[in-house]
């Protein structure tokens, strides 16, 4: 049942990425049970707004889960305390009349604040482009079942795909490793033909720019699986641990 | 001003061959002389960016999120068409393009369409290619599922993720081309005008929106590939940072604007529940292949569902148009729901809302299928409503999608004004006055992978440009321009939202411009419309600086241009006399409630001048002429 709750919010204010930040505390009235995390906070920036101070800012977009751009630490948890949920997909009917919730960005070196809840993923986006693709130019594809792919793979490879690139990962490790989310664009290609050809220049290329970006080894606290709004499976780790192994050892790319 | 589509003559079949020889080619060498700005980087602007730098040309490409990654596209769920006629049913690219032009209510431009559908193959061999994990059958060929609005199997997708999907496809080989340093990657950056130098389009102007400091960026040509304007009606499944700004800013500068009126509602949307609510969402439109819509047969009947008895259910669309059922198109499927809840037979707390009902499907197939099929959209649902499908019938309410409007391009996708490309969902061309489901992805990368990697070339290969930098005057007054508005916005200082008005705008829109319009509601929507640009003009407020991060100023600009763009919208809906697609006059329908065109004096794009804000814009006409295809009025009886 839709319910109506008070609460106590402690967020984090920074102006700039070389300003000092702050936690600052705020209420949130009225606050309708049905409504997302998200839809809260544009209530509170709207008061903020209209009293003339400067609301929270905090990247979102779709509002559904698949963009990747909303983010932060809810009660020290990222995207909150449901499983498999963003926050945008967070509903406060999982909190309680009279709680204080803290609210926190992303912490990680590779992951400069912005400002308050906004940080730098740019980090993401040059692993993605140290190798997280099949060199195929437009035009040069051969007819699309011409590459059979086993149904189970293709299940499997889709399961890996399905980051959404949040980093929520990162966040939630306590080194700040990005190996969940490397790992799932290295599997998602290592499970499929298209993907093989280049899977040793791949995995090489993109762990070595993972370590230059400034984020942590992996010691398998299996934070991040368990913060993953995708369920990411930290199979994909194991795998990708494999599949450099063999580059390192077997390839010729060095 | 005389429309000219450049769409060449001769069969239907071979015009795109023979256009394409006939377009200049710009040596291999000289490519990388050129200077190419793409606006976006969703299904449209990222395969356009990748593409064009594949071939030689230097590219800048700008998006407003922090990563190309997560343009609006990423949201799509339900699947992109092609007609490789693998089912062997009866496809052929012939059939396809018969169903996007009927599917349009035939206000497409023919030439446009078929060459759609002859590159909606090749799409799908790219992107299984780059590795995109479509769904497979048991022996490793790709597989297919129906879609409203088409009798074949002739969707491909990736669970229901398959927006995403492509576009992280297409995301990597942009990427690819950035680390081979053909791409120049702008992310976080809004274009807030374009600049125009002796009637070509050379550059544009953007603000960086993490320092507030506006850029002047200069070229040799502009491909605009910012999206749909569908966030006029302030809720819509839209993202939230969709905008009509970059197209506006266009129009301003010269640029047409097509078909505004035609918006399309999708009618599988998990219905409104509160004035704070900042976004609808989507229910892929794939969930109709299992799903079956129904309303108690009772207008008021308050019984929870499992109490309704079969005797005392309407499953209306099954009954009105038995050979498409469930599956009728988006348009007369969000009609008919309105319909019914406007006789009093509407569900749930609002009563605006229908059932989508998988009880059938489940004791059909098994909860095991149906999960794998819809799992994650059911799971979706479930987060939003705390309702669960498999127990319970979905509740759906028709929202705000897509928008078929779009500047006007020709047959290279080349807007009036030279130089200034458009492409996706920006642009108005290939789906008429409504547009199938499964068509926009495909038509984002038609776009972006197939045509403008030829039309660019015959372009810069065939057209003789100065050399203009961004000392030129033209960048120097447009960033004028962008700063004195940013200035005012920041000193209205009034006392209402950003989001306030907005709201009042998409109301307003909704009830007058929505999925039923009638003349003297178009009439009260244009006396609002400016009433309310002018509040908010004197009485907003947008805290922050300009010289900073600040997502309010961001909003307000978007705001202020909707504000303008609604305007033509209506007057665009309210100029049309008849019924198509997407836009329905309540004035202009058949006996069976359908929309009812008036291909004599109708049968045309409307393509609107910019004149002045609040100043009657000037109205130029393509005509539409049908070869292939015969007229009839649309029937999925
Ligand atoms: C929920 C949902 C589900 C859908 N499902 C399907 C489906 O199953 N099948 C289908 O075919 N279609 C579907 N569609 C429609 C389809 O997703 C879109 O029409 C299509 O993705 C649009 O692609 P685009 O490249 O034209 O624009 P977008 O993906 O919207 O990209 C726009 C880009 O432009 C940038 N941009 C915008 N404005 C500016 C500016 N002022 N300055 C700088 N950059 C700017 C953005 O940052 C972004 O990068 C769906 C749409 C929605 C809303
Ligand atoms: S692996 Fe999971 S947590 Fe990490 S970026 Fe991808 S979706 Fe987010
Ligand atoms: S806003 Fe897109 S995932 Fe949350």
């Amino acid at each position: 049942m839709t319910k109506k709750i008070n609460l106590t919010l402690k967020v984090w204010r920074q102006k700039g990425p070389n300003n000092k930040g702050v936690m600052e505390t705020y209420s949130a009235k009225q606050i309708s049970t049905d409504m997302s995390f998200l839809e809260m906070l544009d209530i509170v920036n709207e008061d903020l707004t209209l009293s003339g101070q400067e609301p929270i800012a905090f990247d979102h977009d779709c509002r559904e889960g698949i963009c990747g751009m909303c983010g932060a630490m809810v009660n020290g948890r990222a995207h909150g305390p449901e499983k498999g949920t963003t926050l945008c997909q967070l509903h406060m009917r999982h909190f309680n009349d009279g709680d204080t919730i803290m609210i926190e960005p992303w912490r990680a070196m590779a992951f400069k604040v912005v400002k308050d809840l906004v940080v730098d993923r740019s980090a993401f986006d040059k692993i993605i482009a140290a190798g997280g693709y099949v060199s195929v130019n437009t035009g040069a594809a051969p007819d699309a079942n011409n590459i059979p792919v086993p149904a189970d793979d293709a299940e499997l490879a889709m399961d890996a795909a399905q980051c959404i690139g949040c980093g929520a990962c990162v966040a939630s490790c306590p080194n700040a490793s990005a190996m969940l989310f490397t790992s799932a664009k290295i599997s998602h290609l290592a499970l499929l033909p298209q993907g093989k050809v280049e899977a040793d220049k791949r995995v090489l290329a993109m762990l070595r720019c993972m370590d230059e970006q400034g984020f942590g080894n992996c010691s398998n606290e299996r934070e991040c699986e368990a913060e993953c709004p995708k369920e990411i499976n930290i199979t994909n780790i194991a795998r990708m641990n494999r599949g450099f192994l063999k580059a390192a050892l077997g390839s010729r790319y060095k | 001003m005389q429309l000219d589509s450049k769409a060449p003559g001769g069969p239907i079949e071979t015009k795109w061959d023979r256009h394409r020889q006939d377009l200049k080619l710009v040596n291999p060498a000289n490519k990388r002389k050129f200077n190419i700005i793409v606006v976006g980087s969703g299904l449209a602007g990222g395969s356009a960016a990748a593409s064009l730098a594949e071939l030689g040309y230097n590219v800048q490409c700008f998006c407003i999120q922090d990563s190309p990654r997560r343009a609006h596209s990423i949201a799509a769920q339900g699947g992109i068409n092609a007609a490789k006629n693998y089912p062997n049913d009866g496809d052929s690219v012939f059939r396809l393009f018969y169903d996007t032009v009927k599917g349009g209510d035939f206000r497409a431009r023919e030439s446009n369409v078929y060459r759609l559908a002859m590159c909606s193959n090749s799409i799908i061999d790219q992107c299984a290619a780059q590795g995109v994990p479509f769904a497979r059958e048991y022996g490793g060929g790709l597989a297919n599922r129906s879609f409203g609005g088409a009798q074949v199997s002739r969707t491909f997708y990736a669970r229901g993720q398959t927006g995403q999907q492509l576009l992280l496809g297409a995301y990597s080989a942009l990427m690819r081309q950035v680390a081979a340093k053909k791409v120049t990657m702008m992310p976080r950056r809004e274009m807030l005008d374009l600049v125009v130098v002796n009637g070509k389009a050379r550059g544009i102007i953007v603000r960086n929106l993490i320092t507030g400091e506006l850029e002047r960026h200069a070229a040799h040509a502009v491909v605009l590939c910012t999206g749909g304007y569908g966030n006029t009606y302030y809720l819509s499944t839209n993202a939230m940072a969709c905008n009509v700004t970059a197209a506006w800013r266009c129009h301003k500068r010269g640029a047409l604007f097509a078909n505004p009126c035609f918006t399309q509602i999708h009618p599988t949307c998990i219905p409104v529940h509160g004035t704070y609510q900042s976004k609808l969402t989507l229910m892929s439109e794939s969930l109709r292949n299992d799903g079956r819509v129904w309303v108690p047969k009772k207008p008021g009947d308050n019984r929870k569902p499992d109490q309704i008895p079969e005797s005392e259910r309407d499953y209306y669309l099954e009954r009105k148009y038995p050979s498409f059922g469930n599956l009728v198109p988006r348009d007369v499927a969000s009609r008919n729901a309105k319909a019914m809840c406007d006789e009093g037979k509407g569900v749930g707390l609002t009563k605006l809302a229908v059932y989508l009902d998988f009880a059938d499907a489940i004791k059909r197939d098994g909860e095991d299928v149906i999960r794998k099929k819809y799992g994650n959209l059911f799971a979706m649902y479930e987060k939003i409503t705390a309702d669960d499908p498999y127990k319970t019938p979905m509740m759906i309410y028709p929202a705000i999608h897509y928008t078929m409007g779009g500047l006007w391009v020709d047959y290279n996708l080349m807007s009036n004004l030279e130089g200034l490309f458009v492409l996706g969902e920006a642009n108005f061309s290939d789906h008429g006055a409504n547009r199938l489901g499964a068509s926009a992805l495909m038509q984002g990368l038609a776009d972006g992978y197939f045509v403008i990697p030829y039309t660019m070339g015959g372009y810069l290969g065939g057209t003789p440009l100065d050399d203009v930098d961004e000392n030129n005057p033209a960048f120097a007054d447009a960033e004028n321009d962008c700063k004195e508005r940013v200035n005012t916005l920041l000193n209205i200082k009034g006392k209402r939202t950003v989001d306030d008005i907005h709201r009042e705008l998409g109301l307003c829109m909704w009830d007058h411009c929505g999925m039923a319009r009638n003349d003297a509601g178009l009439k009260e929507a244009l006396d609002i419309i400016p009433k309310l640009r002018d509040e908010f003009w004197q009485n907003v407020t947008v805290p922050g600086d300009s010289g900073d991060f600040n997502q309010s100023l961001e909003k307000a600009g978007r705001v202020a241009d909707f504000l303008e763009f609604a305007e033509l919208l209506a007057k665009d809906a309210l100029d049309r006399r008849e019924s198509c697609g997407g836009h329905f006059n309540e004035a202009f329908q058949t006996e069976e409630n359908e929309a009812q065109r008036d291909d004599e004096n109708c049968c045309y794009a409307a393509a609107w001048e910019f004149t002045g804000v609040g100043k009657e814009p000037v109205l130029h006409k393509e005509p539409l002429t049908f070869e292939n295809v015969h007229l009839t009025q649309r029937s999925y009886k």
